[in-house]
């Protein structure tokens, strides 16, 4: 049999190293694992179970009963899927779309140089600032827009002038970081006024436009930071042979650069997953998500131990199996031989 | 685009509105009742001091050397920035009314820390769970991933359990850390019963319960960090390591010149945004101790929502505001003087 230690090339940890790695590994597997198993066994637990002490193991310590699973997946039944479906829309969209925005955009804070105007910025906040306040004010949004934009064209030359400061590519990066800065609470009530106003109060899509807008600055800077490490005399040459910049973005960068993406895709799929304080003031029956259902369990009469850890349990399913499929594309190789060639 | 930039600036416009008001009832219906800065004036000055800030007695011994060696550190700092030459004038006053509030913060975290009598209020205790919270996620997120790129046996089975604790909605890790910590019922009642502690609660003592919270948040986020510096690991080019191996270099030194050198833009990204979401923490305080004893574990985020569901809304939109002022603050000396400095390094 082959030693399953032994050491495969010069990069590679001698035999008793490995063996370390390997047990410490098995450590941090033990603690991950722990909490989980006891989700399991508790979904399989009457209350009574529950209530009266540890036990461990199913049939040796009690005999395991399948209440809560029939209780969340038949009795509950609909409350149960379309909470589930929701959060599988919501959550893959969104990410998906952040993804495709967010990469493009961090590419382009790589590769060129961007230089706004510091005046002209502050006086466009400015101005739709105004806006808002003339609006909140009680003057009508027509009118209030309306001036707001007249405001910034008249202002705007003589500002671009005199204002010589510029910001570069780090400066709008940070500000799109800055925009995650502001808890989720204080940001949940304008926005339940906003969604109010374009009536789409308890609907899918104010979630997945909001979880869009909050994972796009995530994405941004991690995929920034793998696009920069990526070498650039690949994508000149490319250049040089005439290819197009969307030709060399889709079979060079975008190929060497999948461990990044879908280490991201996986970060951001699961900040929509779970997102709980927008959902629970943005919707109310329809477009209700998982996380809400988790958090319901904890009713009047006590944490439902058991219904909870069911839900938690088919909650991660869909997360884990993803992680599964997109694991192996975390992995070395693909650079190497890229520049070899 | 638009629309996203709507979002952003919207509620950040509304809040500041909301933050200085408060919501009066009146018959019929509500109504924001505009009352400047009260509420701010209360967090920092007024009868919300002690919850918000702390309670601030006068230091021992002890705080009084910490003050004293801060201002003459940064006087220090000062004084060589401006002989170097090299600092406009504006950066030099910049520079000075930062030391000032490096100072002023300085003074209060010491009266509430280390004093006799003092407390930490909500804005410390933030800043408590931020730093341990990423200290030991760092820190065991980067040795794992770093066993986790060797040829090690079971290597896809680890880095995908590893993933799983980011998996769980935060509320539910909450609950589950409720169910781990249970001394009774809980899981791990043989060890607790064995140390003789079986009526014992984790709500007693305010650093045990703070304890609590930075290990259920490491549990939790450690994958983050683990997941991100993996990805980057992977995409390593391996030949340069292999030959500086070759070449006679040990792993230490492999590791400081070739491996550190990559992996340090990743790193302040991923500091940066747990900097950034680790000043909202709330569901571990919240449901694991509802946020005491006392206030002993209440986040700023905590305190925000409290007041938010007690419909003090102005109140709760002030403390928002004065986290995203703190962190804008942190955030900004982090990108300034950390980001810049790594990336002209790579």
């Amino acid at each position: 049999m082959k030693n399953p230690f032994a050491r495969r090339s010069v990069t590679d940890l001698s035999p008793p190293a490995k063996l370390g790695a390997f047990v410490v590994l098995l450590i941090w597997a033990f603690v991950v694992l722990f909490p989980i198993y006891w989700l399991f066994v508790t979904s399989f637990k009457t209350p009574y179970q529950v209530d009266k002490g540890p036990f461990y193991i199913p049939f040796v310590d009690f005999q395991p009963t399948l209440a809560a699973w029939r209780y969340i997946l038949v009795e509950l039944g609909n409350d149960t899927l379309r909470p589930y479906t929701n959060t599988v829309i919501v959550g893959l969209s969104s990410s998906v779309i952040a993804l495709v925005l967010g990469s493009f955009a961090a590419y382009a804070l790589v590769r060129f140089t961007y230089r706004a105007r510091v005046g002209i910025i502050g006086l466009g906040i400015g101005s739709v600032a105004f806006g808002f306040i003339a609006t909140a004010l009680g003057a009508p949004a027509a009118i209030a827009f309306g001036s707001a934009i007249a405001i910034f064209a008249i202002l705007a030359q003589a500002v671009g002038r005199r204002f010589t400061r510029a910001m570069g590519n780090s400066d709008i990066a940070f500000w799109l970081i800055s925009q995650r800065i502001l808890p989720p609470i204080a940001i949940a009530i304008p926005l339940y006024v906003l969604y109010q106003q374009i009536g789409l109060l308890d609907n899918i899509i104010a979630l997945i436009i909001t979880y869009v807008a909050a994972n796009l600055p995530i994405v941004v800077w991690l995929m920034r930071d793998y696009f920069a490490s990526l070498p650039r005399e690949l994508e000149e040459s490319a250049a040089v042979d005439g290819a197009s910049i969307y030709r060399i973005v889709r079979s060079i960068v975008l190929p060497i650069s999948v461990p990044g993406l879908v280490a991201t895709f996986l970060i951001v799929l699961i900040f929509a997953w779970n997102e709980f304080l927008i959902a629970l003031v943005l919707t109310s029956a329809n477009a209700q998500t998982m996380p809400l259902q988790v958090a319901a369990q904890n009713a009047t009469r006590g944490p439902q131990w058991w219904a909870m850890s069911v839900l938690i349990l088919i909650m991660i399913a869909p997360v884990v199996i993803m992680a599964i499929l997109l694991e192996r594309y975390i992995t070395k190789g693909i650079l190497v031989g890229a520049l070899k060639g | 685009m638009l629309l996203i930039l709507v979002l952003s600036i919207f509620p950040l416009v509304a809040s500041i509105a909301l933050s200085l008001s408060r919501l009066a009832f009146h018959q019929g219906g509500v109504d924001l009742k505009f009352i400047g800065f009260t509420n701010y004036q209360q967090l920092l000055f007024g009868l919300e001091r002690s919850h918000f800030l702390g309670v601030l007695k006068s230091p021992s011994p002890l705080g009084w050397a910490i003050v004293i060696a801060t201002v003459g550190l940064s006087a220090y700092a000062w004084v060589r920035a401006a002989r170097s030459g090299r600092v406009r004038p504006i950066g030099l006053v910049l520079r000075l009314i930062g030391g000032a509030l490096l100072v002023g913060f300085v003074w209060i975290v010491v009266q509430a820390l280390v004093s006799d009598g003092g407390r930490p209020g909500a804005l410390i205790v933030t800043l408590i769970f931020v730093f341990a919270g990423i200290v030991f996620q760092y820190a065991l997120g980067l040795g794992l991933a770093m066993l986790a790129v060797q040829q090690v046996p079971w290597r896809r089975f680890f880095r995908i359990v590893f993933l799983i604790p980011l998996t769980i909605t935060p509320v539910g890790v909450g609950y589950m850390f409720l169910m781990m910590t249970d001394t009774s019922k809980g899981p791990l009642e043989p060890i607790w019963v064995a140390l003789g502690l079986r009526n014992f609660t984790w709500v007693t003592d305010p650093w045990l319960a703070r304890l609590a919270v930075i290990i259920g948040d490491t549990w939790q986020w450690t994958p983050f960090v683990f997941i991100v510096l993996l990805a980057a690991l992977e995409s390593l080019d391996q030949e340069v390591r292999e030959a500086a191996l070759v070449d006679g270099a040990g792993r230490w030194q492999s590791f400081r010149h070739i491996t550190m050198p990559a992996i340090l833009p990743v790193t302040t990204t991923i500091v940066l945004i747990r900097l950034i979401e680790g000043f909202k923490i709330i569901d571990m305080p919240n449901i694991l101790l509802g946020g005491g004893p006392g206030t002993a574990t209440q986040s700023m985020t905590l305190q925000a929502y409290i007041d938010w569901n007690t419909l003090n809304l102005g109140r709760s939109a002030a403390i928002a505001y004065l986290l995203l002022i703190l962190v804008s603050v942190v955030a900004t000396v982090y990108v300034g003087f950390v980001r810049r400095r790594v990336t002209d390094l790579a």
